[in-house]
């Protein structure tokens, strides 16, 4: 289980700050408001499991936020607009999300280009195609939205495990699964660490590339479906910014942005802090929701600048071989 | 003017006469000019002003992205320095207030550089941190509110007029000219062109990269807070929530579109002013044939990608795709 030491701090921090919260506030120590806080960052929960891959394998996706807005344009447009039977909306909205990341895989590894410029073109794309279809926020009004909007495991002390919340467990818990336990995590690893040495171990450089950016769209389209059940209708305006959240939430949980290394756990921990902050900032009430970027920034800074710190001790006595060779 | 623009512009300035060659068939009017009040008025004129935010952002964006860092952060620091431009704008003179923006645009600037050059992290990840945080700063400075206000020095800035030419664009023109001199009137422009080659080999060969890598940042950041005060006396107020939201993006591109090389390495100040242009020429064009300002996003995801495909590395021409495809295969 590689790079669940930064995870462990991450989960010292989340305790920590749940436990002042709950010494400030009484109420937070609840189910209901833990079930609340899956429910609401369910979506971001899901598109960090993606983000996590692409991360850890030393690239960027930029464009998770658009597709998660072009998905709720696109499900609520097919359900509503032109009559397909919700689950059939589904699946072609899988299959669709799945090729765009497939193409930006594609367009990075056959054109050795970086990734952050590539996925900022599928997110202009994404993002303005979601634009052409609607501008207006459409309401979904299918029974399956209000069957799943209603459906809800009851937890001991009145809290609502609801359906979204599940899926997204579901989603973290095969995450940590494909991550640590398959050849293909393996090789998320292994391509983070060196494109190169990955390369000349025997790793498919450009199909496990063409993957990982498919398995971040493929999420990232399931997320804008959870989202469309999140709020019942699809618009063209959702999720913006949301990559920032979830690329803040992989960093907080200990993953290198570098590359080569972090956890699917680690994240989930991280989309907690922030729903955490945000939660923190709801009870308050004095406070404005711009302090949860604040926030969100300073941990950002804290745990970046932590683990400059730990990869520079990591490397420190590797120089000095080197030194010591020549 | 040699050292200013290179030989390699013609695909550029071919690109920006092709654009306006097509504004002009959607909008006859297109290059009509009139002067009035002592100003002159017309599409031109209304495509130079709206770019200069870009254009401004790109001036600082160029030389981060020559040194093979990039920026994302100018966005925020644009609604930072807007932000204290506004609230101090009724209560104290001009000079204050643009020392004041122009100063915290330097601050946010050494803090990025600080980040990148000292403590040695990712250019991306650490001017994320100001991405994330800088809005919220804004919000923090102009307490939730869109600030307004109604000095007319302020409102001069985005509004004014000198020699019949926009204030905004006279000061973009008076910026490039200034970095132009500094950068390519000394030795700086070679320096940062070494930095962004090859950071290890400039170092050992007596280049202070670190110094070099700090000042850019710090330009970054002054030219970031100039666009923010920029827009933020056009609409005569500040506006935390967005004010130069996603404009990180469009410095960016404008800088690819100028054919500076996110790898770092040679860099051209005229051109990525002519990548600001040629993207406020589409979207003045696009504005002005009636089409939805959405085809905004599909366009430049289409400019983005054809120019990301000319300057692959790994693709000269047609025959590349064919080899490369070859050998993927094998």
């Amino acid at each position: 289980m590689r790079g669940l030491s930064p995870a462990l701090i991450t989960a010292i921090v989340l305790v920590a700050g749940f436990a002042a919260c709950a010494v400030q506030f009484p109420n937070i120590a609840s189910t209901r408001v833990v079930g609340n806080l899956l429910t609401d960052n369910a979506f971001l929960g899901i598109v960090a499991v993606g983000m996590t891959f692409v991360i850890i394998s030393g690239g960027i996706d930029l464009s998770v936020g658009s597709v998660i807005g072009f998905t709720t344009v696109f499900v609520a447009l097919a359900i509503e607009r032109w009559g397909v039977p919700p689950l059939v909306a589904f699946v072609a909205i899988l299959v669709l999300s799945a090729a765009f990341g497939a193409a930006m895989g594609a367009v990075i590894h056959v054109f050795d280009l970086p990734p952050f410029i590539v996925t900022l073109a599928g997110m202009f794309l994404a993002r303005g195609a979601s634009f052409l279809l609607s501008t207006e926020s459409v309401p979904i009004t299918a029974p399956i939205y209000s069957t799943v909007s209603d459906f809800a495991l009851r937890m001991p002390g009145g809290g609502r495990l609801t359906a979204i919340a599940i899926i997204m467990l579901v989603i973290v818990t095969g995450g940590v699964l494909l991550l640590h336990l398959t050849r293909f995590g393996a090789n998320v690893y292994a391509l983070g660490g060196s494109r190169a040495t990955a390369s000349l171990m025997g790793v498919a450089v450009g199909k496990m590339t063409v993957k990982i950016y498919m398995l971040s769209s493929l999420l990232a389209g399931i997320a804008g479906i959870v989202f469309s059940f999140y709020t019942s209708a699809g618009y063209s305006l959702s999720a913006v910014g949301v990559e920032l959240d979830t690329i803040a939430a992989v960093v907080i949980g200990g993953t290198l942005l570098t590359g080569g290394q972090g956890s699917v756990i680690g994240t989930f921990l991280g989309v907690l802090i922030q729903g955490l902050i945000q939660t923190y900032i709801n009870f308050d009430g004095t406070l404005s929701s711009w302090w949860t970027k604040i926030a969100t920034g300073v941990l950002l800074f804290a745990f970046i600048a932590l683990q400059q710190g730990l990869v520079a001790l990591a490397r420190r006595p590797a120089t000095k071989r080197l030194g010591a060779a020549t | 003017m040699t050292a200013l623009l290179p030989r390699r512009g013609l695909a550029q300035i071919l690109a920006l006469i092709v654009i306006l060659a097509v504004d002009r068939v959607v909008s006859p009017q297109f290059f009509d000019l009139r002067l009035q009040d002592g100003r002159l008025f017309g599409s031109l004129i209304d495509v130079l002003n709206r770019g200069t935010p870009v254009a401004l952002l790109s001036l600082g964006m160029v030389l981060v992205i020559a040194t093979r860092g990039i920026d994302l952060s100018v966005g925020a620091v644009m609604a930072i320095c807007g932000a204290i431009a506004a609230s101090l704008a009724d209560s104290h003179g001009l000079p204050v207030v643009l020392a004041a923006a122009l100063g915290a645009g330097l601050v946010c600037g050494l803090w990025n550089g600080f980040l990148v050059a000292v403590l040695g992290m990712q250019p991306i990840v650490a001017t994320l941190i100001l991405m994330v945080a800088g809005r919220g700063i804004a919000q923090l400075i102009t307490e939730g509110r869109i600030v307004t206000f109604s000095s007319p020095d302020l409102v001069w800035l985005g509004n004014g007029s000198v020699l019949g030419l926009p204030v905004p664009v006279v000061i973009a023109l008076g910026m490039l000219i200034l970095t132009g001199a500094v950068v390519r009137g000394s030795a700086l422009g070679l320096l940062i062109e070494a930095t962004g080659g090859n950071a290890r080999a400039s170092e050992l060969a007596g280049v202070g990269t670190r110094a070099m890598i700090l000042s850019v940042y710090v330009w970054c950041g002054v030219c970031a807070a100039l666009a923010g005060v920029i827009a933020a006396a056009d609409i005569m107020g500040a506006d935390a929530n967005n004010a130069g939201l996603w404009l990180e993006l469009d410095a960016i591109l404008a800088v690819v579109i100028g054919g500076t090389s996110l790898f770092g390495g040679r860099f051209s100040l005229v051109l990525a002013v002519f990548g600001a242009l040629i993207i406020q020429t589409m979207n003045t064009g696009i504005l002005l044939s009636g089409y939805p300002p959405e085809f905004n996003l599909l366009v430049k995801a289409v400019v983005v990608l054809a120019v990301l495909l000319l300057q692959s590395p790994k693709l000269s021409g047609v025959a590349g795709i064919a080899a490369r495809l070859r050998r993927t295969k094998a």
